[in-house]
């Protein structure tokens, strides 16, 4: 008996040797292909870097996500520490960057950089999770992250309240560019994870009712500097 | 398994004349229609989005074998193991040998229907493996020990009053009637399973053959979890999930979470390439995937309804659905519910005893018109039924057929019919002295 995988290709070669009609596209223009041109029908991410930061603002809005922008990296810091303090965070776990180090070096509490090996349980129990982020999407109101850019698959995800911060010249204007960006930087050696963050988790499984923070963080705060 | 019907017929009459729960469903989806419709308007042109998401998933469906090759290429160089099912018995038997091997002591799932098809869960727990549903919705669902209800909303037909006496039952929590309260309660209980798990399992929403790397679409959390903590990460997924390009996903991304929730995106949508690489200080050391076939390229064979291997698993033709909103989604009995379920089912599970599906459908055609990816759902339906009646015709299809076919290519018979049956109809209304035929003769000649 061959093996499940030449099997399997052989059904598919044979299956194919009939061809299927074309879809019946609607809009009937030119060249429905998708390609890395702007796709002009997608929702708008905006024209200039202006408009993209508006759109990005709203959207971030909607969807529950804190954008806290400020002029400089001073700022910044100034706004994390207060959130600290506000919140009454104990334990602030955060990836080791040039971005995040500053902030987290204003903290009182506790605060621990996890990019080495680390303790799951430890990671659970932090009160939030620092990071920075590959690029923003102002179409969408994604952040995209990556286990380079923010410390690994679970730091943006397993801690209770999830920042980030970064600069406005990383906001792209939609999902296309982001993604052409993500190719152009790792090439063939891609992080082993990437992942579009769009607001804090959520679920409505409960009768279809909204509720935050199902498995990952139940707030989500970014802080644009520029 | 012959029985299919029967058990159809007597579930959905039996939903169909309960008015509450019918007013339940449609209260959950009120909030959908509204959210859909908000994000639909954010698009500058649905129908052109709908063109490109259609013409992704057909080029690459047309085009399986290669770009199928691809993906499975530049998966292995990503350091990935790459796993062939025929059925859904070699997808478990590969799962449970993974399992085994790795002495696996918990194991946490994030939602992934494929493992639905083939019957996983029961499959682990025969082996003695004790397995968790992470998914909100599927978690409450394994609780109950039902099926999925929906396959994007599992457990959209629960009440809440339901799930916390299912918690307090299981978990041993005070009831409450907040929903708030009772993700709460979820959350807490699975944070220490995805600590404590060896493996994850998760499905695949696109496996993208330009760069190696799965795509997984979620809300909660949970997959991002799944796919984090355990040691081991096996995905499953149809072979059918493949797209060309990294770029497509700017397109398929947004549609699926506005069809599927009337979100812009869903809260995660996650790329992986991989096991932990180098330099990384987190994430699983193996990462497996399994693709199945079972049955698919029996589909991929039918040039007709091919198209309905483009599906993304949106559900938006559940929702839309009339059927779907009257009859819930157990009294299908199928892993698939709604329309799309209707029109896969007989071609994964034998035309035979799932033709009954075809007729679950008004042939409204909202399905159809709320398909991202454009799959002609109710004409599909109607093929299953031409098909079905061509390949084991009943008594009256052969008889009544059989005897209008005769007939009608015959005008002369077709005439003395007439005739007849105007000499026969005394008792009704007068009947006119000509024909409508002869009249037009008359008139026209």
């Amino acid at each position: 008996m061959s093996d499940a995988r030449t099997d399997i290709f052989a059904r598919i070669r044979e299956a194919l040797k009939v061809k299927a009609p074309t879809p019946h596209l609607k809009a009937q223009t030119s060249s429905p292909k998708t390609s890395v041109a702007a796709k002009p029908w997608l929702p708008d991410g905006g024209e200039t870097a202006e408009d993209g930061l508006l759109i990005l603002a709203e959207q971030l809005a909607k969807l529950k996500a804190v954008l806290i922008r400020v002029p400089d990296h001073a700022s910044a810091a100034k706004a994390f520490a207060e959130l600290a303090t506000t919140k009454s965070w104990k334990k602030v776990a955060y990836h080791g960057h040039e971005l995040t180090r500053p902030l987290a070096a204003t903290l009182t509490c506790e605060a621990w950089e996890a990019d080495a090996s680390f303790d799951k349980q430890k990671l659970e129990g932090s009160d939030a999770g620092l990071t920075t982020c590959e690029s923003i999407v102002a179409q969408l109101g994604s952040i995209l992250v990556s286990s380079r850019s923010s410390g690994g698959r679970a730091l943006s995800v397993l801690p209770h309240v999830h920042v980030v911060i970064a600069e406005a010249s990383q906001v792209v204007p939609d999902l296309g560019a982001a993604l052409a960006l993500v190719k152009a930087r790792h090439g063939t050696d891609m992080p082993s994870m990437l992942s579009f963050i769009t607001g804090p988790s959520r679920t409505g499984d409960i009768e279809r009712i909204l509720v935050l923070g199902a498995h990952g963080p139940k707030e989500l705060f970014l802080i644009l500097v520029g | 398994m012959d029985n299919s019907k029967a058990i159809f017929l007597k579930e959905a009459t039996v939903n169909a004349a309960d008015g509450v729960q019918r007013a339940f469903i449609s209260k959950a989806l009120g909030g959908y229609y509204t959210n859909r419709d908000l994000q639909k308007a954010r698009y500058r042109d649905w129908e052109r989005a709908r063109d490109a998401a259609s013409m992704a998933k057909w080029s690459a469906v047309n085009d399986l074998a290669n770009v199928l090759e691809k993906f499975v290429n530049n998966f292995e160089r990503n350091g990935g193991v790459v796993h062939w099912a025929r059925d859904a018995a070699e997808a478990r038997d590969i799962i449970l040998k993974i399992a085994e091997n790795a002495k696996a002591k918990a194991i946490v799932k994030s939602k992934c229907m494929t493992s639905e098809e083939i019957h996983l869960n029961d499959a682990l727990e025969k082996a003695g493996f004790g397995v968790v549903e992470s998914d909100l919705g599927e978690f409450i669902q394994q609780l109950r020990g039902e099926a999925p209800y929906h396959f994007v909303f599992p457990c959209m037909h629960v009440k809440r009053e339901a799930i916390s006496e299912l918690f307090t039952k299981h978990l041993g929590t005070a009831p409450t009637d907040s929903p708030e309260e009772l993700t709460m309660i979820a959350r807490r209980h699975l944070r220490q399973l995805y600590v404590d798990a060896d493996i994850g399992i998760t499905g695949a929403n696109f496996l993208v053959a330009e760069t190696g790397q799965i795509s997984i679409t979620e809300n909660e959390g949970n997959a991002r979890l799944t796919a984090a903590l355990p040691r081991i990460h096996i995905a499953l997924s149809g072979i059918e999930k493949v797209v060309n390009e990294l770029d497509d996903l700017s397109v398929l991304l947004p549609m699926l979470a506005t069809a599927g929730a009337g979100q812009p995106m869903t809260c995660y949508n996650t790329l992986y390439s991989g096991p932990r690489k180098k330099g990384e200080c987190d994430g699983p050391e193996e990462f497996h995937i399994v693709l199945l076939d079972n049955a698919r390229t029996r589909l991929l064979a039918d040039p007709e309804q091919r198209d309905a291997l483009h599906c993304i698993r949106c559900g938006a033709c559940l929702n839309v659905c009339p059927i779907f909103k009257n009859i819930g989604g157990l009294a299908y009995g199928t892993t698939y519910q709604g329309p799309i379920g209707s029109v896969i089912t007989p071609h994964l599970r034998g035309l035979k005893q799932w033709n009954h599906l075809s007729g679950a459908s008004s042939l409204c055609g909202a399905c159809t018109d709320a398909c991202p990816v454009r799959i002609d759902l109710h004409h599909h339906l109607l093929h299953n039924r031409r098909n079905a009646a061509k390949e084991s015709p009943t008594f009256f299809d052969r008889v009544f057929h059989n005897g209008f076919n005769f007939v009608i290519k015959r005008p002369w018979l077709f005439a003395i019919g007439g005739r007849i049956f105007r000499a026969t109809l005394p008792l009704l209304p007068k009947a006119p002295a000509q024909s409508f035929r002869d009249q037009w003769k008359h008139d026209h000649v």
